[in-house]
């Protein structure tokens, strides 16, 4: 019997049972619909996460201090204080660096008139602006002359700003009070208009000097202030390689460390690319598990009904093997059903899915949107998927129709 | 056409071996008319199976056109089943969700021979074998949409199509009344006249088996007289 045959028939027989059929259907659907909007939801997750990361840049480099090891104990990653300025001045002359940003982080209550805020409160040198690719709104940046006199002088991020001020005009030269001791504001950098996890418009920053002597406190690591991380900008992404080497090299020979030992931990931004992807793979991947267990349960549908058509129909199956169909005729037949319902659920469950990632590219997470990608591959992916699973969950009723004794079949009431 | 040696069927129900046919042999030329009679329990229907090759037998040779059906395997008597018989249920056995055409083409999907299948020719040979039965009129209506005597006509055009040598009638008018019935007998003796159909009736209808040139009776399965 050819298999347009086969198809025509099946449909003819599914629609005899309307109401049946789209039931049987609709554990598919949902199911493919779960795989297709999960698959493309952790797609756009990661798209927003990285393009958010790659907005700072690719090329940027971290170095943060170590755990300390004494007698054999060793205490967390970043505990110690063993970055100093001197390490900063020294990674700035390795090629292939183009701005090194030494920073002590902390928090700080500003206050202007009736406002008070608290917000995060950034140490940096000049170099802050070089790597972070930082434009002012107002005003200008630290200079080198604010950090040896420990000014006490503040940029604020824009957000900072409308909350103190309600405006970012007419900021700079205002003076806020910092932790109760006044500051003057030289500048107002320009609105990111980001969110997430880096954003920069809620930052403030004052000169690295005046943060360690008067705002955030100061431990001394060989006779020098401690600070809490170096930032480097390397001059290309393609060089980042090379100059985390470089670093790696400079920052051991500095503090007569060996691989194992090392008191400091280098990582680059493509590491934190990487880190990411690897978050967002394993969830998407999970999603799409928890999706595909949904799927599964639509199959055990799909066998339920197609055990009670066989049951049903046996009397048709014995009129066949009668008239002359063979066992893989009849096998045939009922294979072509099931998987004739599962792949028109499969279709639908496409549809839906691809309904279910627009709305939801549509709802605004925290100001952050996420654009949900319908990938071709998850596509042909749920469509063999659920081919899969009607063939996989019909060869069962199939087989048995298949197996039918023609007299006992013709008998059956 | 029809050479039965010493046919012995037992069926087994649980520990217990129940036998249908005791040793019956018989003969059946080409283009005869044979009823077969007996009560409920005789064997008759067992036979007609074996006959059919729907069945084989536990012992005993069958010859159709002088193959051993009895030693086939399934497929095997599937396709002499699809060449060379016919069958007439006493319930039509029709598909309630085709139509009469469609039905009528049943057999012709499964045939050997892919020649014959093309689409326009099956229509064909559908509409002809209809006209035959005189049901030109009544292709595309469902089953349900007809009497019991057309729903057997629908039946006997299905048994026709693969032209086959043989046609097996199993009570085929145990649904109708008498004068449908007779109808349907009617056209049955006249297809084995006019095309040389060898015809095979199960019955117990005795004014039925009058009608056929020969009768076989049985009686707890064996053959009690001709």
């Amino acid at each position: 019997m050819k298999l347009y045959r086969n198809i025509l028939e099946a449909f003819e027989s599914l629609s005899a049972n309307k109401l049946r059929s789209m039931l049987t259907v609709l554990g598919i659907v949902i199911g493919v619909a779960a795989v297709i909007a999960m698959l493309s939801i952790g797609r756009g997750a990661r798209a927003s996460i990285t393009s958010q990361i790659e907005s700072i840049g690719t090329n940027l480099i971290y170095v943060y201090p170590g755990a300390i090891r004494q007698g054999g104990v060793a205490s967390a990653s970043g505990a110690a204080g063993t970055l100093t300025l001197d390490d900063a001045e020294a990674l700035l002359r390795i090629p292939g660096v183009e701005g090194v940003a030494p920073q002590t982080d902390g928090r700080a209550q500003i206050a202007y008139l009736g406002q008070n805020i608290n917000a995060r409160l950034v140490g940096v040198t000049p170099g802050y602006e070089i790597v972070y690719n930082l434009t002012l709104a107002d005003g200008v940046f630290i200079t080198e002359a604010n950090q040896v006199a420990r000014s006490s002088v503040i940029v604020l991020g824009s957000a900072v700003a409308e909350s103190l001020f309600g405006s970012t005009a007419g900021v700079v030269g205002q003076s806020v009070r910092v932790n109760g001791m006044p500051f003057r504001v030289i500048g107002v950098l320009a609105s990111r208009g980001g969110s997430g996890f880096f954003n920069q418009d809620e930052l403030v920053l004052t000169p690295l000097s005046t943060a360690q002597t008067r705002l955030v406190g100061q431990t001394r690591f060989r006779g020098a202030s401690v600070i809490s991380q170096i930032s480097i900008k390397a001059s290309s992404p393609k060089l980042v390689t090379e100059v985390v080497a470089q670093v790696t090299e400079v920052m051991r020979s500095r503090h007569n460390t060996v691989q194992g030992t090392d008191d400091f931990t280098v990582s680059s931004q493509q590491d934190a690319l990487n880190t990411v992807t690897q978050v967002t793979d394993t969830l998407t991947l999970f999603l799409g598990g928890i999706a595909g267990i949904s799927l599964m349960v639509g199959g055990i549908g799909i066998m339920n009904i197609m055990l009670t058509t066989v049951t049903e129909r046996t009397r048709e199956i014995g009129l066949r093997k009668a008239v002359g169909a063979r066992r893989q005729d009849i096998l045939i037949q009922f294979l072509v059903e099931s998987t004739v319902l599962s792949i028109m659920g499969g279709v639908i469950g496409i549809a839906v899915g691809w309904l279910i990632s627009r709305l939801i590219g549509n709802v605004q997470l925290g100001g952050s949107s996420i654009t949900p990608v319908v990938g071709m591959d998850s596509v042909l992916l749920a469509t063999l998927f659920s081919l899969a699973v009607g063939i996989f969950f019909g060869i069962y009723p199939a087989s048995r129709a298949a197996r039918l004794q023609p007299v006992d079949a013709l008998r059956y009431e | 056409m029809i050479e039965a040696k010493d046919l012995v069927k037992i069926y087994r129900l649980g520990k217990v071996d129940v036998p249908a046919l005791r040793g019956v042999s018989l003969r059946i030329e080409k283009g005869e008319a044979v009823a077969i009679m007996g009560q409920s329990g005789s064997g008759k229907s067992t036979l007609m199976n074996i006959l059919g090759c729907l069945d084989v037998p536990t012992r005993g040779e069958y010859y159709l056109d002088g193959q051993n059906v009895a030693k086939m395997n399934e497929d095997e008597l599937a396709s002499i089943r699809n060449q060379k018989i016919g069958f007439v249920f006493q319930t039509f056995n029709l598909l309630r969700r085709a139509t009469v055409r469609r039905n009528v083409e049943i057999p012709l999907w499964y045939a050997d021979t892919n020649n014959r299948t093309s689409r326009p020719n099956v229509h064909e040979q559908a509409e002809t074998i209809l006209k035959i039965v005189g049901l030109g009129d009544r292709m595309n209506h469902r089953p349900t949409e007809l009497s019991g005597g057309e729903q057997q006509r629908v039946a006997i055009a299905r048994a026709l199509i693969n032209n086959p040598d043989l046609l097996l009638a199993d009570e085929p008018t145990g649904n109708l009344d008498s004068q449908t019935g007779a109808e349907i007998l009617a056209l049955l003796l006249k297809l084995n006249q006019e095309r040389g159909l060898t015809l095979v009736i199960v019955t117990h209808d005795a004014n039925i088996a009058s009608q056929t040139q020969r009768i076989i009776r049985l009686r707890d399965g064996l053959i009690i007289n001709e």
